[in-house]
Order: structure tokens, then sequence, then C-alpha cells
């Protein structure tokens, strides 16, 4: 009856019920954190707009973003990713999604900045578009934490609209 | 020797009946892990509820075995997301995040565009030749929460088949000497 199988059986069942239910509990206890984050994202310039060889609009520019999400991180915060995306509606297609700058936000030490970046990711219409074009900018984020449920919200920014001519 | 002795015997002294109760006991314990396995199919509506993650590109965020837990709702896919992707002629599934979409105003089509964490450029290098976007039928469900490590239990069975074979012995042998 107690041998020694039995004996760890019953151990090991122990252990991971406790660590099962001590993670859902750090899971849970996210639900208790309401975070007010603050972010400012402006274009600064175009620095390039131009017509592809294929057709397609592309335009690089340079953004100035500055947040403070130190009030997300809660103690299982593994770590914040964020990101600044431009959307815009086009006759073809109804959501335009395109991400022009993230970063990974490891501890609240490092959730309070200001950058001055251009572009991370090519700015590529699908079809010629951009000219004249208002688009939105959103900042994103997705908190993971270190066990349990991931969570993400946004703030939306001030839209910027595109020059008329291409340069 | 003593309890090579006491397996052996306690084999041999196996009735039918005693037989049974372990064939069916053993059914059982198949069968309800089927049944879990099945219902999650059903809640979550992925075909794969849940993955390992084998690589290291979504790092700091997911390491090396990690299990996701997917979601495959009728939402629409959009930037930030982290979804589980296959790509025509390469046999395990992608975890990594949207960067981009497109969505069409007839159809509700969509081409995604996605990108590693931890990688340096986008994710078209690993698509099929020529392939410039996923459609919605690449991609298999949305990551929606993790457990650390566990999933290490997976890579090393299927890396180290040995010790997958020494566990099923063991296992297989409790539960016929067992007598309770």
């Amino acid at each position: 009856m107690h041998s020694f199988g039995y004996r760890a059986n019953a151990l090991v069942t122990f252990a991971v019920t406790i660590l099962a239910i001590m993670c859902t509990m750090a899971s849970f206890s996210d639900n208790f954190n309401s975070p007010s984050p603050t972010a400012r994202v402006q274009v600064l310039s175009i620095n390039r707009f131009q017509k592809q060889i294929h057709g397609n609009d592309e335009v690089t520019m340079t953004l100035n973003i500055s947040m403070d999400l130190q009030s997300l991180f809660t103690w299982n915060t593994k770590q914040v990713f964020v990101f600044v995306a431009a959307e815009y509606e086009t006759p073809k297609n109804s959501l335009n999604q395109i991400s022009l700058w993230d970063g990974i936000i490891p501890s609240k030490e490092n959730a309070k900045f200001s950058i001055h970046t251009s572009n991370k990711y090519r700015f590529i219409d699908q079809g010629s578009n951009l000219r004249g074009k208002e688009f939105n900018l959103t900042l994103h984020w997705h908190v993971m934490p270190k066990t349990g449920k991931m969570s993400a919200d946004k703030i939306v920014m001030t839209g910027y609209r595109l020059p008329v001519d291409y340069r | 020797m003593g309890w090579i002795g006491d397996t052996v015997g306690s084999i041999k002294s196996i009735q039918i009946r005693q037989l049974l109760t372990q064939a069916v006991s053993l059914g059982l314990i198949v069968t309800s892990a089927l049944i879990i396995w099945k219902g999650l199919m059903c809640i979550t509506g992925s075909e794969s509820p849940v993955v390992v993650v084998l690589s290291g590109s979504m790092e700091p965020g997911f390491k090396r075995g990690d299990i996701l837990f997917l979601h495959m709702s009728k939402d629409p896919i959009r930037t930030g997301e982290i979804v589980v992707f296959n790509v025509d002629g390469r046999e395990i599934p992608i975890v990594h995040r949207v960067i981009k979409v497109h969505e069409r105003q007839d159809s509700g089509e969509v081409d995604v565009l996605t990108k590693g964490d931890n990688n340096y450029g986008d994710d078209r290098l690993l698509y099929a030749q020529g392939q410039q976007w996923l459609q919605r039928h690449h991609i298999m469900g949305r990551a929606v929460g993790f457990l650390p490590y566990v999933g290490w239990v997976t890579i090393i069975m299927t890396e180290k088949p040995i010790i997958k074979y020494i566990l099923i012995g063991a296992l297989g042998l409790l539960v016929i000497t067992s007598n309770d």
C-alpha cells in the first residue's frame, strides 16, 4: 500500500496541483491592476514618398514616439510588446494595418521613454493610393505574463495626412 | 533480485477477471485523454488547441519548451496578434506576430505578413517560394495564453525516443502489476 511508487505519485500529484493553483492565482491577480498608460506619437517629417516599379506607393518617415507604460507592469508581467501601427482605408481594401515601429519593454524601469526613429518596417500600400491619404496612428501593446492569460489594448492617436505629391 | 521475482510472480498470478478489469481501466485512461483533447478542439475551434514552442524566434516572450493555448475564432486578424500558421511544404507550424494586414473591401479576404520578435527581418524568407502574404487558410489559431517549461516533456520525448519507450514500458508494467 505505502510503497515507494505510491508515495512518489502522491508527492508529485500534490506538487503539480499546488503549482497549478499558484499559476492560476498569479494570472487572476492581473485583473486587479487597472493601468493608465499615456503616449504620444508624432510624424516629424516625410523623407521619401515614391511609387515603386511594381506600382505600389512607398513612404518613409521620421517619427517621435514617447510613452509611459509603467502602470502596465505587475508582478506577473514578463514583458510588454509595444508597436505603432498606421491604419487607413482604400477603395480596394477595407482595412490596411501596417506596423511602423515596435519594441519589447522588459521591465518597469524601461517603460518610460521617448525615441526618435524612422519607420522600422516598410510602409508600402497595395496599389497607389497614398497621395493625400489620411491615416490613423495607433499605439498598441500586448502584455505577456510570466504565466497565464495574455492581454492587449491600444491608444488611438491623432492621424496624419500624407502630402498630395510624391517627393 | 527480490522485486523481479515478485513482478514475475504477480504477472503469473493474474486471473482472467483481473486482466479484464485492467484492460478496461487502461481503456478508460486512454479514452478520457482522447475526450479531453477532442473537447478542447471543439471549444477552441482550432485543430491543435495546444502547441509547443520549438524555436527561439519569439524570445524573450516565448522560449523553447513553452506551451501555447490557441483559439480560432471568427474575429478578423489584426496586427500585433500572435498567430500559429502553416506554410505549404513545411510540416512544423510557426508561431509569429502579425505586422501587416490588408483586408479586401469586397470579399473580406486578408493578406497577412508576420515576423518573429527576435528575428531581424520579416517572414517572407520562411514562406513558400514566391509567396508574399499569408491568407486566412494558412492560419491555425492565435495564441491566447501560455505556460512556461511544460513543453520540454514533449521536446525531450521527440528528440530522445528511447526515453519515451522506457517511460511507456515502465507505466505499462505498473498498470499490469498493480493489484488495486
